[in-house]
């Protein structure tokens, strides 16, 4: 009897792990040197004219959780837009695949997987670095990789349903102006939200960013969290089941054409 | 007898000059006819977004813990104030690069467009030219519009931001040079992942969010020769009123790098496109 094997999203991961192999040396920069070079450039040397007294903390240890944060953002986005729409449109690795006994919510699963993979290593390299700097001293700080993991599936689950959406990718690079460098730059990773005018800060409040920093910034520095630590996972957790099931939906829309 | 030669000589000379400016004006006139369609005006004035938004975040949100700002020459002013300008120097630099970039390339390897033009009288520096000349006039929106920002936050005034306009038109023209002579060297398009490392590096250390007087010693030097550096000490003199004789040098530095980079651009192109 010919070995069957069952529809998972582990094939799926495999294949984007193999394409990696080939890959990876690009994507070092992005997820590794861009966070050390913010933290440098914006953490210690902004740092040295910020009043301590006004956060409470050295200005490098404010921001390097945030960046953290916005690292894992980055890199799920990304890897959830480029990549999906090549699979899409000009590579159709989807089609391929649904030609096997691969489902949409294997594909979608296995997107996941991945992300969580690449999302997952870019914290712990950075916390390694934040460990150099002497910035993380004690192991509750390792509670910043499962706030990661969640902040990525929250952030790439809806942009996996937006990439399998669109046709052309002129639309990221609105998703990204639009979306994930706002997000990047006033949902508390360089300043905290509370400074912003009241209508803006209500607009941080709704972005899975902030959840996300509010969560690192608690286990890296041991701080208590602006609505409790179960509040934010609760939110994140919405936007990784609503985007999850929205995914679903628009990759089998999309490849049953 | 010697006169008429001369005459003649300065003539032809002056002839010859405006038929390349005519010409090159030809290659911009093609790329503004390329770009009326939407989608391409939706990019451009997105990009516009990005170093507003930093002014704003880092600017304003991050100055705001920073307090007030000691410049070298004694006088304080607000952080984002000291801010501005830089921002103001890299959205030119981006607002170049964009079209010399990456853009440049496509028409060159991709569209094969520059082995049509080279085909009529053009020759590959006039296209070079026609090409700067576009990619100054997209950086020049967004130069307008951001000195228009700083002077409505009261970051510097009108008489101020008018020379500051003057200077970022040549901080895009030495970038746009050396984007363009840069593209003619590239292999494939991930090749432009080192641009935008370069230029990201060059965003964060050249002076831009803090005094590179602050820097270590090593790192000085190296900024010292960097563009973006040149350029972003040259506006923040300018929209901070603060006149200094290194403005001069600065000036030249960028002045030689676009005379520079178009140079080696036209050479490239012409190795390229007439084998």
């Amino acid at each position: 009897m010919s070995s069957y094997v069952a529809p998972s999203p582990w094939p799926v991961f495999y294949h984007r792990w193999r394409l990696y192999l080939n890959t990876w040396r690009g994507s070092v920069f992005s997820s590794f040197l861009l966070p050390v070079m913010f933290l440098v450039g914006l953490g210690i040397s902004v740092g040295s004219y910020v009043d301590d007294s006004a956060l409470g903390m050295p200005y490098a240890h404010f921001i390097a959780p945030g960046v953290l944060a916005s690292t894992v953002l980055q890199v799920a986005i990304s890897e959830a837009a480029w990549p999906v729409l090549a699979a899409f449109q000009w590579v159709r690795t989807y089609h391929a695949m649904r030609a096997a006994p691969l489902r949409p919510i294997d594909m979608v699963g296995g997107e996941i997987l991945w992300i969580w993979l690449r999302a997952g290593t870019s914290a712990a390299g950075f916390l390694i670095v934040l460990t150099l700097f002497g910035i993380v001293r004690s192991p509750v700080a390792l509670l910043a990789l499962p706030a990661a993991l969640l902040l990525a599936v929250a952030s790439c689950a809806p942009v996996l349903a937006y990439s399998a959406s669109i046709r052309r990718d002129g639309w990221f690079a609105l998703l990204f102006r639009f979306g994930v460098i706002p997000m990047t730059l006033f949902a508390g990773v360089f300043f905290p939200v509370e400074q912003l005018p009241l209508a803006a800060r209500w607009v941080a409040y709704a972005s899975p960013l902030w959840h996300g920093v509010e969560l690192s910034r608690a286990a890296t520095l041991g701080t208590p969290t602006a609505i409790g630590w179960l509040g934010h996972a609760a939110y994140l957790a919405l936007w990784a089941v609503a985007g999850y099931l929205l995914a679903v939906y628009r990759y089998t829309r999309r490849l049953t054409d | 007898m010697v006169t008429t030669l001369v005459a003649s000589r300065v003539l032809r000379r002056t002839t010859a000059l405006f038929g390349t400016l005519s010409r090159a004006g030809s290659v911009t006139a093609r790329d503004l006819t390329a770009a009326r369609h939407t989608g391409y005006w939706l990019v451009v004035l997105s990009g516009f977004l990005e170093p507003v938004l930093y002014l704003f975040s880092i600017g304003l949100g991050v100055g705001a813990l920073v307090g007030e700002f000691h410049l070298a020459d004694g006088r304080v002013i607000s952080y984002a104030a000291f801010v501005a300008p830089a921002m103001l120097a890299a959205s030119a630099m981006n607002g170049a690069l964009a079209e010399t970039g990456y853009n440049f390339f496509a028409r060159l390897k991709w569209e094969n467009l520059y082995d049509a033009m080279v085909a009529t009288p053009l020759r590959p520096i006039e296209v070079a030219l026609g090409e700067l000349l576009w990619a100054l006039a997209r950086g020049l929106i967004y130069e307008v519009a951001f000195l228009g920002i700083m002077v409505a936050l009261d970051l510097t005034t009108v008489w101020r931001a008018l020379p500051a306009l003057a200077a970022s038109v040549l901080v895009g023209l030495a970038f746009g040079g050396l984007g363009m002579a840069f593209s003619t060297f590239m292999r494939s398009w991930q090749d432009f992942d080192y641009l935008s490392v370069a230029t990201f590096a060059l965003f964060l250390f050249s002076g831009t969010f803090t005094p590179a007087d602050a820097y270590p010693d090593a790192l000085r030097v190296v900024v010292a020769l960097t563009p973006l550096y040149h350029g972003v000490e040259l506006l923040r003199g300018f929209t901070t009123g603060a006149l200094n004789v290194a403005m001069v040098g600065h000036a030249l530095y960028l002045a030689a790098l676009a005379v520079a980079g178009l140079a080696v651009a036209g050479r490239r192109m012409t190795h390229l496109l007439c084998r």
